[in-house]
């Protein structure tokens, strides 16, 4: 599998680190426990079209939002983690 | 006349006769219309499942739905070591009781499933990763489990091919669990299957199951691809698929699926008598009764539901074996296998009744669902035959993970692929 | 009689070069461009092998990977390399090849008494044995089942070769050298796309060198040879011989091994033995030809009965008669070709069966061979002892005649080797009228071309080749021009190989997969009892299990099982390939890493100075720290470590801390950004001070802890432990870029940057101040306990001071710029002589850390929460931080978890371990009171015995218990009382002083 960098162009995977799920957003702080429970242990981990999140750990440090498709492996975006979560902070706002 | 029973009697009895009197080790019924109990998974928890609900609870109208053909997934492709060599008091009981089964399988099933108990090795490398193995084997013992710590003398002894003199990180001991070892994969699916039909219970294949029929929060039954089964408890054990199977029930659950390849090299004469695992790599290691070396290392680390894995994690494991056992350097690695796990996020499964009454669920086994075989299918089929947890399987909780009660073995949380 | 079936003239093989070469200690000759099947083949040696379970007479079938039969341990010694394929080993002078699975000779091989209870040994009959009584499975029955079964022996030593790997990248891999895919190579090639080709063979061409075809007037292997050479004078095109593609992966990478060194005795110097290419390629295109089936008839494993192309390849390009009288029996037309190649090369065609009675080339060719021809019938079986001296042939009206040959080519049709379309998951479909599984969906890129999809003749195998190679140098961007298709010699209606699958069934056993004895028996036997899938029946009978990887069984026992059941061969299902599509050596996927090569090792600035005080090392992680430096007359670690502990304690003492992690952070939003991620507070550090902090995970667990400087308003200095050095930076930019995107801040580690020193002990500050230029104050009030400034040392060099004490004595730590690390523990040593300064490593540091009560890895463990260390007063709750919301549940604030306590021992003299389990006293040491775990000890010398920490549960109703530390895997127990994990200094005097 090869991950396409935005900032470093396409490299072997195992360049980059995997976290998961990147459709989930950290509750407030204010938020109530379970609401925390929910964030850090339960996951839709869906057959099929996934976001999710990978470092470019041994290249540039990027955090990437990556969507792949869970049963074919074939990634169809690459972005920047960073832009994504300021995208969606200007959009909650 | 046929052959039901198997002994070496039977088997010679047979072997005059051109083997023509066995029967099939399982009927192929169509579906009734209902069931008491209807298992979603013909793979070896669902087959057990069966087993044990019959034999052991007295429930006997059941039905074991499989999409493919039965012992098709993990059941049919995994490295076969059993082992209870655990550290957690919510693990030990359970493991322990799944070794004590596998230990009177074959007398139990009346089928050679081949359970060898060989031995499990631990190598260690460093004075922390010694007393992290004593902690762990003196829990053991406490839990009336065996274990011992082993000196290099005695490792030389028996596994004289790993790298003693040259290694990056150095073999400075092993805990051993003598009772751990592997088992035949496929018969044990074969085996439950053959006696949970003797018992009465309907295997039946090719029936992938699209839904379940849930009324004022109680199951009725299961939706198939060969048309409605009415079920008065239905039990989930798709492992690798339970999230999946699970939203159709509108549950999500603390699991993510991933991806573990394996290895088999081509067969050998008796070459390593143990299970071995390496502590300064990814890498693990046995052979099979018919000459394969059997190994593995991580999973690949990434979700996943294709069935299979990518180079860099192929090279990892042979990196890590060449790293322990040098001589294996000119055995060719026959065939390799991606499989599906439930990687839960804390490591360990789920055994439990859901939010959905009448519905069960027995997941998240990560990489360590074989070995779980027999005390997963028993204790699944008591929590659905007496509505309460097996007292093995009290901790495997689904509410552990909204009260902090987690059951983490290796330290690394919530992240299901350092598991 | 020397090569006594090598023929007068034919073939590729250099007569002018004879090698010598041994076969179960006979010596042997042949010639350079041989194969070990070929040679052994020329020297009439027919018996190579025995079969694994039945021990039956074993030879060559076939001519290439797909060999299930001619096994051999090749080698000897360190090299010795079991279940070769002799038809893929080039044969090379000393060779030396032993038969194996036999026992006490090939010949002789006593254990073929086990035909005598073949009627038992039936599939799967283990299953429904052995399992009375129990206890005999692993003294007995397993041991005896493991002697019989593998077939070679592993190497007696650790491997003495090399193996190194390729990462490469091109336009169009091109995956066999074939008639397909030399004119893929060629049209890419000649455009100026980067081409890789590679082929397993040695010699590349596949069936051009095996027929006698001709191309464009020249014959097949001129043709083919010329094509190659053309290829290889171009620049862009990389030409890889012995080199199989093994697998196909996620986003065009594939996996290739090349055999470098294979073909000579021993590897050159600095050369590997093998290579592993990871390609990455835009384009694929698979033409790996296809492999012939057999059919199945009794004792169709004798040798003598061999596949009918491997035959010609033998006459043609080896200059082989594989034997000198033949039958053929086949389905298909191309089997005519070895009828007519047979005959020219003066092989007797005793008959020619053609089992469908329909292929008219077949019936063409033996009448031309003037052999009698056999319309729809079937051999029933071979006969013979060691190798096949006849056959019995049944006719279509039933008859049964009795022929003499010692040789039976068998055609049942040819499998396209699609293997790489599969591996990501492409399902093959079965195509009736082809009778076989040609490529379905493909991995992304790539285009299969020639017999692999399906197209058998070599007009149409060219045509195509060359066809994907132009799509696939335009779509790299390069005009590629029409390629001109060669001219061919005619070919004949293809009539493919739709069954029979089997003869009619006799007594004697008729294989379908040779390698693992399995028969049609057992095939019926399998179906009788249920395992009707295909997937079932392969784990049922192991067939197409071998090493092989069933490239010759799995259809036919598909096809078989499918007649059995009555069904068709696609409700019958296919398996699967999964890769590699050849064995491939372990140590070839481990390439370099292993021995001390395994992982990278990290040395600390300090280690060539420390090499030569004699220090001892340890590995921590990939660092190698020294552990302690021991001085002429100490017996031991302990003796040198209690004497390093103790100069600490009552002088000054140095040690090498660079291995920390240390993490630059900088920006107006760094004191945000760093209470988010310590529980503690940051933001209200005061420049030039250090603080201790605690991260935590979000599901509230410990994940590191270190200090943390604030060198200005928006620049902090972390350090993390060394475990956790880049879990923590991947946490910190984990934090920056996705949680907190609008947080201004920038992380940089700088662990290998700065040489960090602790120079530890009473006289600590006079051993700095002689380091620190002119000018700079140390003293207790310019810099107190937790004070931290930048300045410089040793005229002039940059140097950052923090007062930390991880020993709990007045303390410091100096951190330089790498480069002069070593020039700086040189400088501290001299300038702590007079004080009495030594150096210190891992060994003394651990004692006076557990002497201090510090938490470090065994307690930071994973599952131990803030409150369970004791530091649970530390966590601010005035602000949020990662982890904070599940550190609040029950489950972890519920006071019977284990907190951090101290130990000692009641009798003194006592040796306390960690690993240990805790136990009331009186109390049995059994699961329902286990009360928790040591986790660190030391001898402490500052307290005159043995101490220890460790979590207890309900810690605080539990001071000055005794309580049993439970160590059953070792000494045994002791009683220990519970204390304060604060052994030294609890006021904390020393470290203020």
């Amino acid at each position: 599998m090869r991950i396409a960098c935005p900032h470093c162009g396409p490299r072997g995977v195992d360049e980059f680190s995997y976290l998961g799920d990147a459709t989930l957003t950290r509750p407030a702080s204010d938020a109530p426990e379970a609401a925390f429970a929910d964030y850090v242990y339960f996951r839709d981990n869906p057959a099929g079209e996934h976001r999710e999140l990978w470092q470019h750990a041994s290249g540039c440090q990027s955090w990437l939002v990556v969507t792949r498709d869970t049963r074919t492996h074939a990634i169809s975006q690459v972005e920047a983690a960073r832009d994504v979560a300021l995208a969606r902070s200007k959009g909650a706002a | 006349m046929s052959t039901d029973r198997y002994s070496i009697f039977s088997v010679l009895r047979e072997a005059l006769r051109g083997h023509t009197g066995w029967k099939p080790a399982w009927r192929s019924p169509d579906p009734k219309p209902s069931y008491d109990v209807v298992i979603v998974g013909g793979g070896g928890h669902g087959l057990a499942t069966a087993h044990y609900l019959a034999k052991t609870y007295g429930v006997r109208n059941v039905a074991v739905l499989e999409k493919g053909w039965i012992g098709g997934g993990n059941v049919g492709r995994n490295t076969t070591i059993v082992r209870s060599n655990y550290l957690l008091a919510g693990n030990i009981p359970f493991y322990e009781h799944s070794m004590k089964l596998w230990e009177g399988l074959e007398q139990d099933l009346n089928y050679n499933a081949m359970v060898s108990q060989r031995g499990v090795v631990n190598l260690f490398h460093s004075d922390g990763q010694r007393d992290a193995y004593v902690r762990r084997g003196t829990a053991m013992r406490m839990h009336g489990v065996d274990s011992e710590l082993l000196d290099v003398a005695e490792l030389k002894r028996i596994l004289p091919m790993l790298d003693f003199d040259n290694a990056r990180f150095p073999i400075k001991g092993a805990l051993r669990q003598k009772r751990g070892g592997t088992v035949r994969h496929d018969a044990v699916a074969w085996g439950y299957a053959r006696s949970a039909d003797g018992f009465g219970v309907d295997i039946i294949q090719n029936c992938e199951v699209t839904g379940f029929r849930i009324e004022d929060g109680r199951i009725k039954g299961v939706e198939t691809s060969r048309g409605f089964i009415g079920a008065g408890k239905v039990g989930l054990s798709t492992a690798g698929n339970s999230s999946r199977v699970a939203a159709m029930a509108g549950m999500r659950l603390p699991i993510e699926s991933h991806v573990l390849q394996a290895f088999v090299s081509e067969g050998i004469k008796p070459f390593i008598d143990t299970v071995c695992t390496f502590g300064a790599g990814h890498f693990y290691i046995s052979q099979s009764d018919k000459g394969g070396l059997v190994f593995g290392g991580d999973i690949d680390g990434y979700n996943s539901y294709a069935q299979r894995g990518n180079l860099p994690t192929v090279e990892d494991v042979c990196e890590g074996g060449m790293a322990v056992m040098p001589q294996i350097g000119r055995v060719r690695m026959l065939r390799s296998w991606g499989g599906i796990m439930d990687m839960s996020m804390d490591g360990s499964p789920i055994i439990d009744a859901t939010p959905v009454q009448g519905l069960y669920l027995n997941a998240g086994w990560c990489y360590g669902g074989f070995k779980a075989t027999p005390a997963a299918g028993d204790c699944f089929a008591h929590l659905i035959a007496r509505d309460a947890p097996h007292p093995v399987a009290a901790a495997y909780r689904l509410d552990r993970f909204a009260t902090g009660r987690l059951i983490d073995e290796k330290g690394v949380g919530a992240q299901p692929n350092l598991h | 009689m020397a090569q006594s079936h090598r023929l007068p003239s034919r073939g590729l093989v250099d007569r002018a070069r004879t090698i010598g070469f041994r076969f179960d200690g006979r010596s042997y000759e042949g010639h350079a461009g041989d194969t070990l099947a070929s040679a052994l083949l020329a020297n009439g040696v027919r018996l190579v092998g025995r079969s694994f379970k039945y021990h039956r007479p074993r030879g060559v079938i076939a001519s290439g990977s797909e060999e299930p039969n001619a096994l051999v341990e090749l080698r000897t010694g360190a090299r010795r390399e079991p279940n070769t394929k002799a038809t893929t080993v080039e044969l090379f002078d000393g060779l030396d090849a032993q038969s194996q699975n036999r026992w006490p000779s090939l010949a002789f091989d006593l254990m073929s008494v086990n035909q005598l209870a073949s009627p038992v040994f039936v599939a799967g009959f283990y299953y429904k044995t052995f399992m009375w009584p129990a206890k005999l499975w692993e003294k007995l029955y397993e041991p005896m089942i493991r002697r019989a079964a593998g077939l070679g022996r592993a190497a007696e030593a650790a491997d003495p070769d090399d193996y190194e790997k390729f990462t490469a990248h091109c336009d169009l891999l091109v995956v066999g050298a074939g008639p397909a895919g030399l004119a893929a190579a060629l049209a890419a090639g000649r455009a100026g796309a980067r081409v890789i080709l590679a082929d397993e063979d040695f010699v590349l061409g596949g069936r051009l060198n095996a027929d006698r075809r001709v191309i464009d007037g020249a014959t097949s292997p001129d043709w083919a040879a010329r094509a190659v050479a053309e290829l290889e004078s171009l620049p862009e095109v990389t030409v890889l011989r012995r080199t199989t593609v093994l697998a196909a992966y996620d986003g065009g990478v594939y996996a290739a091994l090349e055999r470098v060194s294979d073909h000579i005795a021993v590897p050159a110097a600095h050369q590997p033995r093998q290579r592993l290419w990871r390609i990455v390629a835009t384009r694929a295109v698979l033409a790996a030809g296809s492999l012939e089936r057999p059919i199945a008839f009794g004792n169709n494993d004798l040798p003598g009965v061999m596949l009918a192309g491997a035959a010609r390849t033998y006459l043609n390009r080896y200059g082989v008669a594989p034997g000198k009288r033949a039958v053929v029996y086949a389905s298909t037309s191309d089997a005519a070709r070895t009828v007519l190649d047979l005959s020219a090369a003066g092989v007797e065609i005793a008959a020619v069966v053609d089992a469908r009675g329909d292929a008219p080339a077949l019936q063409e060719a033996a009448k031309a061979a003037k052999a009698p021809l056999i319309l729809g019938g079937s051999i029933a079986r071979a006969t013979g002892w060691r190798g096949v001296s006849g056959c019995e042939i049944a006719d279509a009206s039933g008859r049964t005649l009795k022929m003499e040959c010692d040789l039976v080519a068998v055609s049942g049709g040819w499998n396209p080797s699609m293997q790489l379309s599969t591996h990501l998951g492409g399902r093959p479909v079965w195509d009736d009228a082809k009778a076989a599984f040609l490529p379905g969906s493909c991995p992304p890129g790539m285009t299969v071309v020639g017999a692999a999809a399906g197209a058998f003749g070599l007009a149409q195998a060219i045509a195509a080749g060359a066809q994907a190679g132009v799509e696939a140098a335009s779509d790299a961007g390069f005009a590629a021009s029409a390629f001109d298709v060669p001219s061919v010699d005619p070919e004949p209606d293809v009539v493919y190989g739709r069954g029979p699958w089997r003869s009619p069934s006799t007594s004697a056993k008729a294989f379908v997969d040779l390698q693992n004895d399995v028969t049609v028996k057992d095939v019926e036997l399998s179906a009788r009892e249920g395992f009707v899938s295909v997937e079932h029946l392969k784990r049922y009978t192991t067939l197409g299990m071998a090493t092989d990887q069933g490239k010759t069984a799995n259809l036919l026992g598909l096809a078989i099982m499918a007649d059995v059941t009555g069904r068709t061969i696609p409700q019958t299902g296919m398996t699967l390939s999964r890769p590699p599509f050849a064995p491939v050596a372990i140590g070839a996927l481990g390439g370099a890493h292993r021995g001390k090569e395994f992982k990278p090792t990290r040395l600390p600035p300090s280690h060539f100075w420390a090499e030569e005080q004699g220090a001892v090392f340890t590995e921590t992680g990939q660092w190698m720290r020294a552990a302690y430096f021991p001085r002429s007359g100490e017996k031991d670690w302990f003796e040198s470590t209690m004497r390093e502990v103790e100069t600490v304690r009552t002088k000054v003492g140095v040690y090498d801390a660079s291995t920390l992690g240390k993490i630059d952070i900088q920006g107006p939003d760094a004191a945000a950004l760093l209470d988010k991620v310590y529980i503690n507070a940051f933001a209200s550090l005061a420049v030039g001070k250090a603080r201790y902090g605690l991260m935590l995970r979000e599901d509230g667990m410990a994940m590191d802890d270190g200090t943390t400087t604030r060198l200005s308003d928006t620049h902090y200095y972390m350090t993390t432990t060394t475990a956790n050095a880049a879990a923590v930076m991947r946490h910190l930019e984990y934090a920056k870029q996705w949680l907190w995107p609008e947080l201004d801040v920038a992380f940089a580690s700088v662990t290998d940057q700065w040489a960090q020193y602790a120079i530890a002990g009473p006289r600590s500050r006079e051993v700095v101040a002689a380091l620190v230029d002119e000018g700079f104050d140390v003293s207790n009030e310019a810099l107190p306990y937790m004070g931290a400034t930048e300045l410089t040392v040793c005229g002039g060099t940059r140097a950052r001071l923090f007062r930390l004490s991880f020993s709990g004595e007045l303390a410091y730590e100096l951190a330089v710029p790498a480069r002069y690390g070593d020039a700086m523990i040189r400088a501290i040593i001299k300038a702590g002589q007079p004080f009495g300064i030594c150096p210190y490593g891992a060994e003394a540091l651990s004692v006076m850390r557990i002497e201090k009560g510090h938490a470090a890895g065994p307690e930071l463990n994973g599952t131990t929460a803030a409150a369970d260390l004791g530091m649970g007063r530390m966590a601010s709750k005035k602000k949020d931080f990662i982890g904070r919301a599940m550190a609040g549940r029950d489950g972890l604030a519920d006071p019977a978890r284990p907190r951090l306590v101290g130990f000692r021992p009641v009798d003194r003299s006592a040796r306390l371990r960690s690993g240990s389990h805790l136990v009331a006293r009186g109390a049995e040491p059994s699961a329902a009171n286990d009360a928790g775990y040591v986790t660190s000890t030391a001898y402490s010398p500052s307290n005159g015995h043995w101490i220890g920490l460790g979590f207890l549960a309900r810690a605080e109703e539990r001071m000055g218990e005794i309580v049993i530390a439970h160590d059953p895997l070792r000494d045994g127990d002791i009683e220990v009382e519970v204390v304060s994990p604060v052994f030294v200094d609890p006021e904390g005097a020393r470290l203020r002083a």
